[in-house]
C-alpha cells in the first residue's frame, strides 16, 4: 500500500551520528528513504533547491559549524515555500527552557538524541507516524509539538 | 488589531467545491459527507485540473476503494469527538462497526495496514488535538475541557496530554502564547 518511500533529511556535522541515525531508520519496518547533510548550509541548499521534492520531515541537530540547526529552522520558517515542513530538532540537550525555546521558534519535534539503537529505533517510529497523522487527516500543524 | 475567527469546517469546504465545480461548469450535486454526484463523467483534462485547483485548499479527491474506506472511519471518529462528546470510551467498537456496517476487526486491520497507526492511538491524537483547540479557544478550563473530552479526570486528561505530546497542557499554552509574542514583534518591525 505505501508504495511511496517516507522522504527524510538529517543535517549532522558528526559522522558517527549520521550512521546511527541512518542504522535505526533501516531497521524499521517503513519504507524510508533519507539524505544526510553534513552542515545547515548543505541542508538549506537541498532544501532551497527547486528541484529537489521536499522531504515530510526534517531532523536538524542544533550545534553544527557554519550555519547552526536553529539558524536553518528559523530560515525554514521564513520561508514561504518551506514554512509549513515538519521539522524535528535533534539535540543532547535536555533542559526543559531549550525544549520550549525551540518550540517557540517553530520547531515541531523535539529529539533528545538516545545513546541506544533500540531506543532511537522506538523515537524514530513514533515521529514518523505521528507527523503523517499531520499530513493525511487535516490536523492544525501549528499545534504539532512532540518532545520525546 | 486582531481579529478572531470561529468557522465550520464543513460548511467551508462545501462551499469551494461548489464554487469550484460552478467555475468549470461542470453540472453536480450533493450526496452528503464528502460525496458528489457528477452527472457527466469528467474528461480526464478536467479531472486534472479539478484536482489540482482543490489541492490548493487541501480537498483531495479520493480514488481508490481503501482510501474511501479509511476516510469514511475517519469522518465517523471525528463526528464520535466533535459531536457525541459524551460518547463511553469503551463503546467505539461497537459504535464504529454499527455505523460502517462492518466488523470491527476489518475496520481495525485495514486502517493499520494504511494509515500507519492503530484506531486506538488516532483517537487518541485526535482527541488530544480536539484539547489543543479547546485550550487556545481559552473559554474553557481545563476540568470543562477533561469533561467534554470524556476523561474520568483532569489527571488522566494530562496524562494523555504529556504521553502524546511530551508536553504538559501549560508548557503547551507557554508556547502557544510566547510564539503569538514573537510573531506580533516580527510584525512590528516589519
Amino acid at each position: 500500500m505505501n508504495i511511496n518511500p517516507i522522504r527524510i533529511l538529517l543535517a549532522d556535522d558528526d559522522e558517527d551520528d549520521r550512521l546511527f541515525f541512518k542504522e535505526a531508520l533501516d531497521g524499521l519496518k517503513l519504507l524510508t528513504s533519507v539524505t544526510l547533510v553534513e552542515n545547515g548550509i548543505e541542508l538549506m541548499e537541498n532544501l532551497l533547491d527547486p528541484k529537489s521534492k521536499l522531504p515530510h520531515v526534517v531532523f536538524l541537530d542544533l550545534n553544527m559549524p557554519l550555519k547552526s540547526g536553529m539558524e536553518c529552522l528559523s530560515e525554514i520558517r521564513n520561508n514561504d515555500r518551506l514554512r509549513y515542513l515538519s521539522v524535528a530538532i535533534y539535540s543532547t540537550s535536555s533542559s526543559d527552557s531549550d525544549i520550549e525555546e525551540t518550540f517557540v521558534k517553530g520547531a515541531n519535534i523535539y529529539i533528545k538524541k538516545p545513546t541506544d539503537l533500540e531506543s532511537l529505533k522506538l523515537i524514530l517510529n513514533k515521529v514518523i507516524c505521528t507527523n503523517r497523522q499531520y499530513f493525511h487527516s487535516s490536523l492544525n500543524k501549528e499545534n504539532f509539538m512532540l518532545s520525546i | 488589531m486582531t481579529l478572531n475567527f470561529k468557522y465550520d469546517i464543513h460548511l467551508a469546504c462545501r462551499k469551494i467545491i461548489q464554487l469550484e465545480l460552478e467555475n468549470m461548469n461542470i453540472d453536480f450535486s450533493f450526496l452528503g459527507g464528502g460525496e458528489v454526484d457528477v452527472k457527466k463523467e469528467l474528461t480526464s483534462a478536467q479531472a486534472s485540473k479539478l484536482k489540482s485547483n482543490l489541492k490548493e485548499y487541501g480537498i483531495y479527491i479520493l480514488d481508490n476503494q481503501k482510501d474511501l474506506l479509511i476516510q469514511k472511519i475517519k469522518d465517523v471518529i471525528m463526528e464520535m469527538i466533535y459531536l457525541e462528546e459524551h460518547l463511553p470510551n469503551s463503546k467505539t467498537s461497537a459504535y464504529l462497526s454499527e455505523k460502517l456496517n462492518l466488523s470491527y476487526g476489518h475496520i481495525t486491520n485495514l486502517f493499520s495496514e494504511v494509515t500507519l497507526t492503530t484506531i486506538e492511538s488516532y483517537i487518541i491524537l485526535q482527541k488530544i488535538e480536539r484539547a489543543k483547540d479547546l485550550i487556545i479557544s481559552g473559554d474553557f478550563t481545563l476540568t470543562e475541557i477533561a469533561y467534554k473530552l470524556n476523561y474520568s479526570s483532569v489527571a488522566h486528561l494530562s496524562n494523555q496530554f504529556k504521553k502524546t505530546t511530551g508536553l504538559t497542557p501549560s508548557a503547551f499554552q507557554r508556547i502557544l502564547s510566547k510564539r503569538k509574542q514573537v510573531n506580533q514583534v516580527g510584525h512590528d518591525n516589519a
